[in-house]
């Protein structure tokens, strides 16, 4: 994208600070279900799940947007896919977590390969709409599904199955599951991106020319990194399904997408925790804010407008600067 | 399938895409000259809906309450354009997504609470109020031609305006290149305020002229901009010619798509089935028309820009 | 947990049931978008029952704890878990559409917290998957298409085209039509979700020759369909028949467009029993527009509530006696006859409704024929409750 050579690059890197601050956040998140048992209840653990499982979709947005530069406008489709995936076998007598896993990664990897090997042709705007494209075809699909509850969603009766254990059945179990995907997720694409593979992915979003002179196919580096995203997105899906023991095609909704997007930009993109900050603040503004009043978007919408004019490079940038201002 | 039936869906094709057109023209605008993502853009639309009704309740006519509206909505884009868009003129396409976004949510919800969550209507103006006869016991509203009118002038305009005048030729030129235009020493500031406060003003008269035909309620736009946006990207950002054909192709595609798909489905299937996959398939045309679009030719039918 | 706590400490300190000091009821409905309207009118609804009750349901102090689902599955099941868990509602009262209801349903009833439905009345949960704990005030979702449908039969249309959005709604909605009418159906077509120009639809319906088309399409779409439908000139030649298309919170906006057109329903407002009258009365001097559907079944569920309470004499810890209590259904419907089918779900009349102005100018639904006598769902034989 045009706005790619000039986009907030990522800041300097701090890992050791940004491993701190994951640290806290992953600890005070595994802390949620100890104060629920005083205070908030079911309701803040299931109120963390959400927010878990939105982060762990934001970290492979992330992986697309800040690193490889390809804006997905329809990256919630590959949650829908697994969250379906996941329902439809759960329907169908098909118990077992390690069964549904494969094949619901599978199915997000065919269509991420099928539909990004198009995708790829374009760049910048054309890239954005073209995956809008792709994630709308999905989101009809999906509603069209008359045996599976059609546009009204499908509830699912039983939960998975874990090994033939029902760890998965309980709020604890999914709880730790949740977060054990999380910090599995936020390590696996750091690994990712500081690898050769990541900077590679990232001197391609500066200049593709150049880095296919030296050798490289950007197309399948892209590819790959659209794959892995939508892979994570559609784990982050089953663990939807389970959570909530519903899923409906809303889930792959353009909207939905589009909320994905702003919760990386507004964490920050390309850093180390911007979009599991982003994901997080997201969804307990939300919260907090609608608990203050039913018009909170009256609040919600200028503080995004406030944050894009005045925090470059999103909270993480903002979190640095007040950093970078006391040291 | 008769022909008469085929020649009532184009005509009603043409309509939709002249809608679309009146949308699509000031986001094409803003996105080509300025390369400015305004999602906000179908919010604007919304307020001409907004303003017409409210004008309408004021002074009990459509065309004052249209003369009102123009202007007000010009004057709320270059609100938004003073207070946040010029800010973000330099920035990356995200953060324009993010502020732009947040407009959204802020004025869906200010229209909420100002009007209400309920549809509202706005009569056709009462020298428009009669109809043709289609076919017998089908009548086709004045008014609808109106739109087409309106929106074949609004393109005619425009086309005048972009090939033949001054500042046409700097938002060419400026859709084409523009730190040239910069570098010249054209006043790109003032170019980029009335583009956005034209571009505003289109999507609010597209709303006015809307809110006789549809209802008026709020994130009325929030579909409209997405497919708003796929003409553009279909037409090649920047080119008005590109819109106009694209909209027009969007909406014939949109509308005989969804009495052909279903009809042609049952050909090779049962009833049900085709009831079943067809309405699906025909949403999806548009993203497929896109998306092959896309796929041939990556900058659109009529690219203004040579390499985005 | 903290329930369970605190009944056992009130037991202990022998206060016994005069320490149940409130009865919580939590709420859940759309209050974002274009459907907003719906969830305003059954929030109404049931504080103008709370008003009459003086604040309380079965002589306790009341409390009531109005959330918005924002029409997203997510949002919906968070709010339920909200309400469930941290609130301790002893009651949800809620969904307006059906897919919320099925986002909320497991959390609510799994928690043995009664949940109330004012309006979603789904097959899902009306059949095999019947629950103890889940009560609907208003009908089996297909009920009023049923009603048309044996309307259509009964006034002798041949020929019917039908219209619905493609969702499982709409074809439910299709498939209560067909379930008592006979004739012919010349075509059914599916539009998109919020669809917004209908011309060629009505073009289709124009070039049908049916004499009649029967709509389901809410809110917003049903007040563009049912003006446009006006504007082709075609509700001359073509009786217009719909649900949830012609009500009243979309008739403000149709308002003459919609004359003349017909409707099923359990309830209008000028329904001819002294409690309907009284509410619509109160409803209008408080709120300053007319009741539909929505807030006479919300009104309806407090009034359900507030017997059950009032019941068990506020002891809301024994919940067989409270079910039995809200089966009994001991209360005064503002429709009329009503009480409970063995799944839950309401038996009660059903009238053709038509639209018309009523003398101070707003635009109502009005009763008109009975239609079906203590009317149940087909779906209560395969609930096992």
């Amino acid at each position: 994208m045009s706005g790619a050579s000039h986009a907030v690059a990522a800041p300097p890197a701090r890992p050791r600070s940004a491993l701190v601050v994951a640290g806290i956040i992953f600890a005070a998140l595994a802390l949620i279900p100890i104060v629920a048992e005083f205070a908030g209840g079911a309701y803040l653990t299931s109120l963390a799940v959400r927010a878990m499982i939105l982060a762990i979709v934001a970290i492979s947005l992330d992986l697309l947007m800040g690193h490889g530069g390809l804006v997905s406008f329809g990256h919630s489709a590959f949650v829908a896919i697994g969250a379906y995936a996941a329902g439809i076998m759960l329907t169908e007598g098909v118990y077992e977590i390690t069964l549904i896993l494969p094949v619901a990664m599978g199915a997000a990897a065919l269509f991420a390969l099928a539909s990004g090997a198009v995708c790829m042709r374009t760049s910048g705007v054309s890239f954005i709409m073209i995956t809008l494209a792709f994630g709308q075809m999905v989101y009809f699909a999906l509603g069209s599904l008359a045996q599976y509850g059609a546009d009204d969603g499908l509830t699912i009766w039983s939960a998975p199955d874990a090994l033939g254990t029902k760890w998965l059945a309980s709020k604890t179990g999914v709880y730790v599951t949740v977060l054990i995907a999380l910090v599995g997720t936020w390590a696996l694409v750091h690994r990712i991106t500081g690898s050769r593979f990541g900077r590679v992915l990232r001197a391609a979003r500066q200049n593709p020319v150049r880095v296919s002179s030296m050798g490289y196919s950007v197309f399948r580096y892209r590819l790959t990194a659209y794959v892995i995203a939508g892979m994570i997105a559609a784990v982050a899906g089953v663990l939807w399904a389970t959570h909530a023991a519903f899923v409906s095609p809303s889930l792959g909704s353009w909207q939905r997408s589009g909320d994905l997007i702003v919760m990386v930009v507004l964490g920050g993109m390309a850093t180390r925790n911007g979009a599991l900050i982003g994901a997080l603040f997201f969804i307990v503004i939300e919260e907090v804010l609608s608990s203050i009043t039913h018009d909170w978007r009256l609040i919600f919408g200028p503080l995004l407008i406030l944050i894009a004019l005045y925090a470059r490079g999103g909270l993480v940038g903002l979190l640095d600067r007040i950093q970078g201002d006391r040291t | 399938m008769s022909t008469t039936l085929i020649l009532i869906q184009i005509l009603n094709g043409l309509q939709l895409g002249v809608i679309l057109f009146l949308i699509a023209a000031g986001l094409t605008l803003v996105f080509g000259v300025m390369g400015f993502i305004n999602l906000a853009h179908g919010v604007q639309y919304m307020v001409g809906a907004y303003l017409a009704y409210w004008g309408y309740g004021v002074t009990g006519s459509f065309v004052l309450a249209l003369l009102m509206a123009l202007p007000l909505a010009l004057l709320m884009g270059l609100v938004l354009e003073f207070l946040v868009f010029r800010h973000l003129y330099d920035r990356d396409h995200l953060s324009q997504v993010l502020a732009t976004f947040g407009v959204i949510l802020f004025l869906n919800q200010l229209a909420k609470v100002i009007f209400g969550p309920a549809s509202l209507s706005v009569p056709p103006p009462e020298f428009l109020d009669f109809s043709f006869t289609l076919i017998d016991g089908l009548l086709y509203p004045a008014y609808r031609i109106a739109v087409i009118v309106a929106g074949l002038l609004v393109a005619l305009i425009l086309w005048l305006v972009i090939t033949r005048t001054r500042v046409g030729m700097l938002i060419r030129a400026g859709a084409t290149n523009p730190d040239m235009v910069s570098a010249l020493g054209v006043n790109v500031r003032q170019l980029f305020l009335i583009v956005f406060g034209f571009g505003a003003m289109l999507a609010g008269f597209a709303g006015v002229m809307a809110a006789p035909i549809f209802s008026v309620e709020p994130g009325m736009g929030d579909n409209l901009l997405i497919v708003a946006f796929v003409v553009i990207i279909i037409g090649g950002a920047g080119s008005i010619r590109g819109a106009f054909v694209a909209a027009l192709l969007v909406g014939l595609v949109d509308t005989l798509g969804r009495t052909l798909v279903t009809d042609g489905l049952r050909l090779v299937m049962d009833a049900s089935s085709a009831n079943q996959i067809g309405p699906a398939i025909a949403s999806m045309l548009i993203y497929v028309l896109m998306a092959l679009v896309l796929f041939w030719r990556p900058e659109g039918l009529f690219a203004a820009r040579a390499a985005r | 947990m903290n329930k369970f706590a605190m009944t056992l400490a009130a037991g202990l300190l022998g206060l016994g049931t005069a320490a149940m000091a409130e009865v919580k009821v939590g709420m859940i409905v759309t209050l974002s978008g274009p459907p907003a309207a719906l969830g305003q009118q059954a929030v109404d609804g049931f504080k103008l029952a709370m008003d009459d009750l003086d604040g309380k349901l079965g002589g306790h102090d009341a409390t009531l704890i109005v959330e918005d689902d924002e029409l997203k599955p997510e949002v919906a099941l968070s709010k339920a878990n909200s309400l469930v868990e941290s609130a301790e509602a002893d009651f949800v009262v809620g969904t307006i559409f059906s897919n919320m209801l099925q986002a909320v349903f497991r959390p609510v009833t799994e928690s043995e917290t009664f949940l109330i439905s004012p309006n979603a009345g789904p097959s899902t949960f009306a059949g095999r998957n019947c629950n103890p704990y889940f009560f609907v005030t208003s009908y089996q979702n297909n009920q009023n298409a049923e009603v048309m449908g044996a309307h259509a039969q009964a006034a002798g249309y041949k020929k019917v085209f039908m219209i619905a959005p493609n969702y499982q709604a709409g074809r439910d909605n299709m498939e209560g039509f067909r379930m008592h009418y006979e004739g012919e159906i010349v075509d059914e077509v599916y539009v998109p979700l919020g669809h917004q120009d209908y011309s060629a639809e009505i073009a289709r319906i124009a070039t049908s020759d049916a004499d009649a088309v029967f709509a389901f399409t809410p809110g917003g779409m049903g007040v563009r369909f049912v003006r446009q439908f006006r504007d082709s000139g075609l509700a001359d030649k073509v009786q217009f028949m719909s649900v949830f298309t012609t009500d009243e919170t979309t008739l403000p906006a149709q308002k003459e467009a919609a004359e003349g057109f017909l409707a099923a329903g359990n309830w209008a407002p000028d329904t001819a029993t002294d409690a309907s009258k009284a509410f619509v009365a109160a409803f209008e001097a408080k709120y300053g527009y007319v009741p539909g559907g929505y807030a006479m079944q919300a009104y309806d569920a407090a009034m359900l509530i507030n017997s059950a309470v009032e019941a068990v004499g506020g002891d809301l810890s024994d919940k067989d006696a409270v079910r039995a209590a809200l089966e009994a259904a001991d209360f005064t419907s503002l429709r009329g006859d009503f009480s409970f089918n063995t799944n839950h779900y309401p038996v009660q009349d059903f009238y053709q409704l038509s639209v018309a102005e009523r003398e101070d100018g707003a635009w109502v639904t009005s009763v008109g024929e009975k239609i079906f006598d203590d009317y149940g769902d087909s779906f209560a034989e395969e609930c096992s409750m």
